[in-house]
This record gives structure tokens, C-alpha cells and sequence, in this order.
């Protein structure tokens, strides 16, 4: 394909959105309380929206008869591009809230720079998504003050989720061939830009929540070369169960 | 997710094509037409009130909509695509409807009979944008009660029924209401 690495790049990025959209939506009746599965529901709704968006755009350079769908549902485990924090399964809500916010704070500052790059689409997809994106920041970012400076509880799980989760946070920051061939066509994000920037925000609110920030030096990372964390084939298997038992089915 | 296809083919890309706002254009003859079709979540209001239609023009004998959505996963614009499309051919046109995301919606772009319909349906209209943050996030009351119009409220959630939504309630009358974000 002669634009193989804008379809690797643009699939990066849906990716995360898609995954991260469905682990939310796997919340809809599930939520600790009715605010919060409405709030994690309207998330997942605007994930998958960008998702569908990036995904549109892809079939689009993919060309041939590929459609989103096809995309979205039809790939195999290795085939997925997004980061491993995304894939993270739910567990109690203050991990589902630590992994949101870890994201949030990332997709911010990673769609502030998308808006600037040369391909219109990515541009304007990202124009759309940030002011969503921002909503999603201002909820994770509240929740973690909140049950980091809220009762003991809260605070010890909250601290376990960001413990656990942290070694996730590097691989935002992993640049693959594809990445680099991007960046140099002035399309893709530098994400080494904002980097210590990413960790002085996250750092700053986990401040504010009287958390500890993690000392720990060991990252993980995978996901974006289709190496993933056991989750993701069981995310997937839920994802993917209509079109794979019902081919071609539609609504 | 394959329906919106119908309605936004994928020729509709690039997204950015519609930064110009002198592209926008709404050809007079059609405006009522347009005028019938209303958003499926909030009835009161028509899609030209909510300002999702970019343009609006006939060539070659074919109407061409384009509309911008309100949320990227705004599930009201498949709706709303397939109903334009009815709209039209009842009334002996063939449209097609492409989807635009550039420039992005704003909450900016409703109109002020959209902002008072909002408000009679039970939906206080957005504020502006300094407004809506210091309600969001100060706190500050300032947004009015739909049932009584006291500004004595306060938001029970960020998020409410539809994407575009806050809920709050009403310290006076007791009353929940929605408020529709800035965005």
C-alpha cells in the first residue's frame, strides 16, 4: 500500500480511542452510581465517535472495498495498535478513573499538537475532539482529587491504581518507525515534545490528591507494535463477537 | 457504525474543506424545507436552530447538505442525515448529505429562537464560555432553573442524558433540569 504508514498511523491513534471507548461502554449498567455510568458512557460515546472518524478516514487510504467496520471489528490481537494503558481491564472505579485520567491528561496535549498537522483530515478530527476530550480531563482529573483526598478507602485504592498503572505510562511516549517516518512528513505528533510536560500535569493533580507520584523506573510498553497485555484478546472477543458469529451483519 | 456511511459517503473527505465561511451557504428556496426537520433528541428544536448545517445548495438538479456534528459520536446525526434525505424527497428533491467536521460545531451557533426553544422544552441554553466554566467548575451559580427560574441551582452531574448535556437542580423549587454545555 503506497500509504501504508499514514494507515498504520491514522490506526494508531483509533486504536486507543476505540479500545479505551469500549472498556467505558462495557460500564453502561455498571457504574458505581448513576452519574458516574452516565459520565462513563457519554465518554465511551465520544471515543467511539472519534474512533469512527479516524477509522472513515483510514478505509478511506486504504481504498479497495475496506470499510470502518471492517477495521473496527475484522482484526486480529497483534493487528491493534493502541497503547497497553488503554486495554487495561475495569476494576474498582478508582483504577477505571486513574487509567482515564492517565489517558486524558496525554490525549490533551496529543490532540493540542494533531490540530497542527499538515494532513487536513487529522486536523479537523482533532479540532472536534479536543473540546470533548477537555470534559473527559476536567471529570478524571476532579475524580482523582477526589478519592485521592477523600476517605481512606478511596485514597489507598486510588494510590494502588496509580502505582499499577503508571508503568503504562511511558509507552505514550514510544515512537515506532511509523511515528518517526510521520513526524518527518510533518503529520505525525513529536510526542517527545510534551512529554516532561505530560508528567508535570499528571504530577501536579496527584499532588493536589495527596498521592504519591510513582518512583518506579520500570515501563511497559507493546501495544503499538500489536504486542498486547492478555486483556486485549478478551476485550477483543466481546468486540468483535457479532461480526465474527454473524458475518456482514448490519443493523 | 456502517449507516452513517449512507448519509456522509466517504467522497465527503477532507473534513477541513469547510473552513472557509463564505463557502457557507444556505440557498433561500430551501429553508423551509429545512426548517421541517427536527433534532430527534430535542424536538423543539429544528437543525437549522441547532446550526448544524453548513450549506445548503441545489446543483444539477440534486440538493447537497452539508451538516456538522454536534459530538463526534453524536448518534442524532444518522437520524438526522436519513431525515433530511426524507424531507427533501417528500418534497420532489433528491439530496445527499455529506458530514463536515471542519470548523467545529460550537455551541455559539444556535440561534437565539433555538436558545428559547431550549429553555420552554426544559433545557437551560449554554452560557457562555467564561460562564460555563466558573458553573462547571467554581461552582458559581448562574445557570437558571427551566421550572422556576431561580439561579439558586447546582450541578449533580457533568454529564447527563445526551453527550451535550449537564444535569443539574434547582436549591429552590427542588426541580431537576438538564443544561446544555458550552462546547
Amino acid at each position: 500500500m503506497k500509504n501504508n504508514n499514514l494507515y498504520k498511523y491514522i490506526l494508531s491513534i483509533a486504536d486507543n480511542t476505540l479500545i479505551l471507548g469500549q472498556r467505558l461502554g462495557e460500564l453502561c449498567g455498571h457504574g458505581p452510581s448513576l452519574e458516574t455510568d452516565i459520565a462513563c458512557t457519554n465518554i465511551s460515546l465520544d471515543m467511539l465517535g472519534q474512533a469512527r472518524n479516524y477509522y472513515q478516514y483510514a478505509a478511506k487510504v486504504k481504498g479497495g472495498n475496506t470499510t470502518e467496520d471492517d477495521i473496527a471489528f475484522l482484526r486480529k490481537e497483534h493487528e491493534y495498535l493502541n497503547v497497553l494503558l488503554v486495554e487495561q481491564p475495569n476494576t474498582d472505579f478508582g483504577y477505571i478513573m486513574a487509567r482515564q485520567f492517565l489517558f486524558d491528561v496525554y490525549h490533551l496535549l496529543f490532540l493540542q499538537e494533531l490540530q497542527k498537522s499538515k494532513d487536513q483530515t487529522l486536523s479537523a478530527i482533532s479540532n472536534k475532539a479536543i473540546k470533548e476530550v477537555s470534559y473527559h480531563y476536567r471529570f478524571s482529573s476532579d475524580w482523582i482529587k477526589r478519592l485521592g483526598d477523600g476517605t481512606k478507602e478511596s485514597h489507598q485504592r486510588t494510590q494502588n491504581a496509580v502505582d499499577d498503572l503508571w508503568t503504562y505510562t511511558d509507552e505514550l511516549f514510544h515512537q515506532t518507525e511509523t511515528d518517526k517516518a510521520m513526524i518527518n512528513d510533518g503529520i505525525g505528533v513529536d510526542t517527545l515534545k510534551f512529554k516532561s510536560e505530560y508528567y508535570e500535569r499528571a504530577n501536579k493533580v496527584l499532588e493536589e490528591a495527596t498521592l504519591e507520584i510513582p518512583e518506579s523506573r520500570y515501563f511497559q510498553k507493546g501495544g503499538k507494535q500489536g504486542m498486547h497485555t492478555e486483556h486485549l484478546g478478551h476485550l477483543l472477543s466481546d468486540l468483535q463477537y457479532i461480526q465474527r458469529a454473524y458475518p456482514n451483519m448490519k443493523w | 457504525m456502517s449507516e452513517l456511511k449512507n448519509i456522509s459517503s466517504l467522497d465527503s473527505l477532507p473534513l477541513g474543506e469547510m473552513s472557509d465561511r463564505t463557502e457557507w451557504v444556505i440557498d433561500k428556496n430551501l429553508i423551509p424545507i429545512l426548517n421541517q426537520v427536527l433534532d430527534p433528541e430535542i424536538p423543539v428544536l429544528t437543525i437549522l436552530d441547532m446550526g448544524v448545517v453548513r450549506s445548503a445548495i441545489i446543483k444539477d438538479d440534486e440538493v447537497i447538505v452539508k451538516i456538522t456534528p454536534t459530538y463526534s459520536g453524536c448518534p442524532a446525526m444518522d437520524v438526522i442525515g436519513e431525515d433530511i434525505i426524507i424531507a427533501f424527497k417528500n418534497e420532489g428533491y433528491n439530496a445527499k448529505v455529506e458530514l463536515v467536521l471542519s470548523p467545529a460545531w460550537t455551541t455559539d451557533w444556535i440561534t437565539e429562537k433555538g436558545r428559547r426553544s431550549l429553555e420552554g422544552y426544559g433545557i437551560a441554553p449554554p452560557l457562555d464560555a467564561i460562564a460555563d466554566k466558573e458553573v462547571l467548575l467554581g461552582g458559581k451559580k448562574l445557570v437558571k432553573c427551566t421550572n422556576c427560574g431561580s439561579t439558586n441551582t447546582k450541578l449533580v452531574s457533568q454529564f447527563g442524558s445526551t453527550a451535550c448535556k449537564a444535569l443539574f437542580k434547582c436549591s429552590d423549587c427542588q426541580e431537576p433540569f438538564d443544561y446544555f454545555k458550552c462546547l
